[in-house]
């Protein structure tokens, strides 16, 4: 239990309002540290971007941001590395998302860096191409030459993020090097890198899963449907619900597809996030699940199961 | 719910991850894949316990070594409180990690191995949550359960420890002693049976009745300028806000102000997170405001109470914890960062080094090397708008950053 999910702080509805005003006390204070963070970013960096990969996580991102620039508009685009094996309910989401709040969206995709020859599918079972995804951010961050970008990674999804910085820097080759890392003292934030590098950014560092689902709650924010309970067509492999789909996910004949009601609780690609058997339609009993599971976030993620330094082994690569 | 942030601070060995997995453990925070994996690993290096400690040790060099290199983030809450472990290790940088720790941290644990009580490594732990102010200090005397619970020990390292008590610089801090087992779960988040003898809280208790809002440093309301916002839209033509976060006290509508440098007054038109309007902006807490008058006011610049004036200086006298494998030489150069401001410093004089186990201090000194603490003199091309750190844990730091390598190579603590 984090963030108190009763009614919001404020009773007056517009910056226009005269009534009884109040004070910010109540106010969640990872918001504010949030808030805090992505604003040093727009002040210190000449280039930044915030990654978009339609989760919960990143659509958070894009509430904060909101609410630190408002009245003015996010001034720095979304990217989004798409791998081609979103689901599709994720991608129609990120584009009304877009064009609702008149953002600017920038696309790169893994398709592209295959055609080109830089990266090689993978075979197999477990093929996936969210590692491939590296190659492809790089390039898009040289392209653009930008100096920072935002994302919605959080220390409690996993022992190697656990160790990372808010304010990360990487080397031109994208690579994060966790034994050298800066200090971070106090809440000063220090931004300051050599030509080719760039430093990757993550403002909900300290919230948890519980936390942003609370959030979530509390805002009204909008997420795709896939969080919540449906229909799917599913099988079953090594304990875990893969979402049928032949084109994009490997299924050996005797994996037999079956409807299931399930719903997402964390969204990655179709080849490496599970499923969990829900019934939680709405928001209020998904926060209600999260807060009585016994298992954690990223236990639904393949790609994690590889071995147990798999994501520190991607994270210096330059995954994210 | 309020945020509790705890730096823990122990020797090698002492089971600072221990500790920290326990804690887990007895409040349900460990979720059933991550105890798999847990009982997995514990059982194929043939112990005969569950080694939380590999809830904790995240990166591969730490698991190889069984040490903990980086400082971690372990996050579990109850029903009153959410909680940040800091969890710094205790020994390569150790100076570096710990002040880190204890800087974005309210409350700390020491952690004493019972068996060896109090060693030169807790004079350093002790003296640098001293030194960072923090408000709140556990002493867990940990592996009592390898003492046969004995409260003649306990009550020996406690007398120890009270020895140094007397010669803290920060004498409210409050501090407070509770025997532990890590490893058997002893007075953790359970009362023990072992201790009949020990009459207070247990670990999770203690943290559990703080009342975080009190040990929160409390000052004069201080606003650094982040951001200036101005839309430039129809809609809001003639916008201009401030954007920030409030530090110290509090801010709240028809306040008069005092813009520094510039040193321009005005008031406080309105108080706004996202498109709500407030009358005060609580300390800690990220507003924009806009000023009843048009005054050129830019990042770096900071907004205060008319009557209650920082110091505005370009020299002043800091305590320096060095982080950097570069030394601090008289006569070098550095930016320094006071929380959104920056300038250009130049080392003046280095007055005395500060052993950091309260064993006195070094005179004559010509460069600090990494994880030295000193008292130093900087100039400084432009002045900042400084509190005493004693007054304003906030506006009374700075970092400095090595214009070369870009590195934070230091923090400082302004006297």
């Amino acid at each position: 239990m984090k963030i108190s999910t009763k009614s919001n702080p404020v009773e007056v509805s517009s910056s226009r309002a005269k009534g009884p005003l109040l004070d910010t006390s109540k106010i969640n204070p990872l918001e504010n540290e949030a808030i805090y963070i992505i604003r040093e970013v727009a002040a210190q960096f000449e280039k930044p971007v915030l990654l978009f990969s339609g989760g919960k996580d990143s659509i958070t991102l894009v509430r904060l941001a909101q609410k630190a620039f408002y009245p003015a508009k996010i001034p720095f685009p979304l990217m989004h590395i798409d791998t081609g094996h979103n689901f599709p309910e994720t991608i129609a989401f990120r584009d009304q998302l877009v064009k609702e709040l008149g953002l600017e969206l920038i696309v790169r995709n893994v398709q592209d860096s295959i055609n080109q020859g830089k990266v090689k599918e993978e075979s197999g079972r477990y093929a996936s191409r969210n590692s491939l995804q590296t190659t492809t951010l790089l390039d898009a961050i040289e392209e653009f030459k930008f100096d920072a970008c935002i994302g919605g990674a959080r220390r409690d999804e996993e022992k190697a993020r656990a160790k990372e910085r808010i304010f990360s820097v990487r080397d031109d080759f994208g690579q994060w090097d966790e034994k050298n890392q800066r200090p971070e003292l106090f809440d000063m934030l220090n931004g300051q890198i050599q030509l080719g590098q760039n430093v990757r950014v993550f403002p909900i560092s300290n919230w948890t899963e519980l936390d942003v689902w609370s959030y979530i709650e509390r805002e009204n924010i909008e997420i795709p449907s896939i969080y919540f309970a449906h229909t799917r067509a599913t099988f079953l492999r090594d304990g875990l619900i893969w979402s049928s789909d032949d084109d994009v996910v490997f299924r050996d004949e005797d994996e037999v597809v079956e409807n299931r009601v399930v719903r997402f609780r964390t969204v990655g690609d179709m080849s490496c996030t599970a499923a969990v058997l829900s019934e939680a339609a709405d928001i209020a009993s998904v926060v209600q699940e999260i807060r009585d599971s016994t298992i954690s976030e990223r236990g639904a993620r393949i790609d994690d199961k590889r071995s147990e330094a798999a994501m520190e082994k991607r994270k210096q690569q330059g995954y994210f | 719910m309020e945020v509790l942030k705890i730096a823990t601070a122990g020797s090698v060995d002492d089971g600072k991850s221990t500790l920290i997995g326990r804690i887990l453990y007895d409040t349900k925070s460990l979720t059933s894949d991550k105890l798999d994996a847990i009982k997995k690993t514990s059982k194929q290096k043939g112990y005969d316990y569950l080694d939380f400690s590999l809830a904790t040790d995240g990166l591969v060099a730490e698991r190889e070594q069984g040490i903990t290199i980086d400082v971690a983030h372990i996050y579990f809450s109850t029903q009153t409180k959410s909680y940040i472990i800091a969890d710094t290790p205790g020994h390569v940088e150790y100076t570096r990690n710990m002040v880190t720790g204890a800087s974005t941290s309210q409350a700390a644990i020491i952690l004493i191995d019972a068996r060896k009580g109090v060693i030169e490594q807790t004079n350093r732990h002790f003296f640098i949550n001293n030194l960072l102010r923090v408000k709140d200090v556990i002493v867990a005397i940990n592996k009592m359960d390898l003492v046969d619970f004995s409260e003649e020990i306990y009550n020996k390292i406690k007398a120890d420890f009270k020895k140094l008590m007397d010669k803290r610089d920060y004498q409210e801090q409050n501090i407070t002693f509770i025997p532990v087992s890590a490893l058997k779960g002893d007075n953790v988040v359970h009362k023990s049976k072992h201790t009949p003898w020990y009459k207070g809280q247990t670990l999770l208790e203690h943290f559990e009745q703080l009342d975080t809002e009190d040990i929160y440093n409390i000052g004069t309301p201080r606003f650094p300028i982040q951001y200036v916002i101005r839309p430039k839209t129809e809609e809001f033509h003639d916008f201009r806000g401030y954007a920030g976060k409030v530090y110290g006290g509090q801010l709240s509508v028809g306040d008069e102000v005092v813009a520094l440098p510039s040193q321009t007054k005005s008031k406080i038109k309105e108080i706004f997170v996202y498109d709500q309007a407030y009358q005060t902006a609580s300390r800690r807490s990220s507003v924009t405001i806009t000023l009843e008058d048009d005054i050129n006011v830019s990042r770096g610049d900071m907004l205060v109470k008319i009557d209650d004036l920082p110091a505005i200086e370009r020299q002043f006298t800091a305590t320096i914890s060095w982080m950097d494998s570069q030394n601090l030489v008289t006569g070098n150069k550095y930016v320094l960062q006071h929380g959104v401001n920056k300038v250009l410093a130049k080392v003046d004089t280095i007055h005395h080094k500060i052993h950091p186990d309260y064993s006195g201090i070094e005179e004559n000194i010509q460069a600090l090397g990494m994880n030295d603490i000193a008292s130093v003199t900087f100039k400084l091309n432009k002045p900042i708008f400084y509190d005493p750190f004693k007054n304003h844990r906030t506006n009374g730091s700075f970092i400095l950053i090595d214009s070369q390598s870009n590195n934070t190579v230091g923090a400082g603590f302004i006297q």
